[in-house]
């Protein structure tokens, strides 16, 4: 999960310029626009393989870096 | 330098030849009657170019984001009209394929591949234009779904289409619909007398309590604009992007033609240094805009979160590029290009519109302003 938290760190870190804690809200912390929003979902299926469905689609799956972690793990079956 | 793979050409040569024989005969006619032959989109369906942005499985042709833009700078060559119908069409087929439910695809996406429906985008309102989340046109839960109020203005193909992709609030949330047209609660009044892209089947739509079935909600309440319109506008922004750079070379055909042919002086056009200055200007923006598409292109193959950001500045340099080409192209045809007769003026109305669909100009440049820092970091 550490390799996976680190990747989306570096391409969050890409976007933004904040040291961003593991449960960091990134909407609260109002770093997310629609345009984002959709980067960061094909960020997801590019990097770790994986497809955001419509059920998917919910904030509570790209709040944060941990999220977006446990998010990967359980579409993985992990 | 980019060069297009043996496929990729075919398929360019390909839709060149379709769009010679079957569209540039007919597109002055086409602007002038304000709609498209139904026999035209007949052969469009025939080849298969409704079903460009599906896949096999939904009986598409989808190719790789190369040769789906080739596609759309033929017809942009040819005919905005023809191509502003197919920009919302397929756009709208991608979303669908992309966020739409089981049932919601299994009903639509075959017929939509076939060209046996026709999709349109239904987003602006008279009220509300670029603030895409601003939308006033409501959704409201009612037995077996939602119903939809509102209206709808400035819808390309909405006098012929047979879904609506519709931007809408259900409560405080953005939700993205899909409206049956073949309903009373649809009414569709045709718009008339546009500036540009006249063929191109424009029109009010009045949602009246139209019904929109459970499984016609793309994504969740909340992502309607977000994730859903997003997508359908990217898409579209790639397509116009490519459809400018078309638009740009029949600009540029067209001029050297005219100034290879036309006196003044005792000299050609073309051997005159202020001619020469519209033309060359002219030709490096034809360059740097498809320059700039094949980027898009490719970062889109690679499936790169910057292809959307990519895709936005593609967009903005042609369409800028296209309008500015058009009046150049009109100043070197002089008073012919003023005529009815003169496809370049056509351009010229046409290339305006460009600045304004999927994003106006200065909704792309305040986007790319906001990711300056950032892409300045990035060059090589």
């Amino acid at each position: 999960m550490d390799a996976i938290h680190s990747e989306i760190r570096t391409f969050l870190g890409k976007h933004f310029r904040a040291e961003l804690a593991v449960e960091d809200d990134i909407f609260a912390l109002g770093f997310v626009n629609s345009l984002f929003a959709m980067q960061l979902v094909q960020f997801i299926e590019g990097q770790f393989g994986v497809e955001v469905e419509s059920d998917d689609l919910e904030l509570d799956n790209f709040r944060s870096i941990g999220a977006m972690g446990r998010f990967i793990a359980r579409k993985r079956g992990e | 330098m980019f060069a297009l793979t043996d496929a990729q050409r075919a398929a360019r040569d390909r839709a060149r030849d379709f769009v010679d024989a079957e569209v540039v005969p007919h597109a002055d006619r086409f602007d002038r009657e304000e709609r498209i032959d139904d026999a035209l989109l007949r052969k469009v369906a025939a080849a298969g170019y409704f079903g460009a942005s599906l896949p096999a499985t939904w009986g598409g042709t989808q190719a790789d984001p190369i040769t789906y833009g080739l596609l759309f700078e033929e017809l942009g060559r040819a005919c905005s009209s023809l191509r502003c119908v197919l920009t919302v069409h397929t756009m709208v087929a991608a979303t669908i394929a992309r966020w739409g439910r089981p049932a919601a695809r299994e009903r639509w996406l075959r017929r939509l591949a076939a060209g046996e429906a026709i999709a349109a985008f239904a987003l602006t309102e008279p009220e509300v234009g670029s603030d895409a989340a601003a939308v006033t046109t409501a959704a409201t839960p009612a037995p077996g779904g939602l119903v939809v109020r509102g209206t709808k203005r400035w819808i390309t193909s909405a006098q012929i289409a047979d879904v609506f992709l519709v931007i809408a609030r259900l409560g405080d949330a953005p939700v993205a619909l899909l409206v049956d047209r073949h309903q009373p609660g649809v009414v569709v009044r045709p718009i008339t007398g546009l500036l540009g892209c006249r063929g191109s089947l424009v029109a009010e739509v009045a949602l009246e309590d139209a019904h929109v079935p459970e499984d016609g909600v793309l994504a969740r309440p909340g992502f309607g604009v977000s994730h859903v319109a997003t997508h359908a506008l990217d898409d579209g922004r790639y397509t116009v992007a490519w459809g400018c750079v078309g638009l740009l070379r029949a600009c540029v055909e067209a001029s050297t033609a005219y100034a290879g042919e036309r006196r003044q002086f005792g000299a050609l056009l073309r051997e005159q240094p202020l001619v020469q200055r519209l033309l060359t200007d002219m030709l490096v923006q034809l360059k740097a805009a498809r320059a700039l598409c094949l980027g898009a292109g490719a970062a889109r193959e690679r499936r790169d979160p910057g292809a959307l950001h990519e895709t936005m500045i593609a967009k903005y340099f042609a369409s800028v590029a296209a309008a500015r080409a058009a009046a150049d192209a009109v100043q070197i045809h002089g008073a012919r290009g003023c005529g009815p007769d003169a496809p370049v003026q056509r351009y010229l109305r046409d290339s305006k519109i460009m600045e304004i669909i999927e994003g106006s100009t200065q909704i792309q440049q305040m986007m790319i302003a906001a990711s300056a820092p950032r892409d300045a970091a990035r060059c090589p």
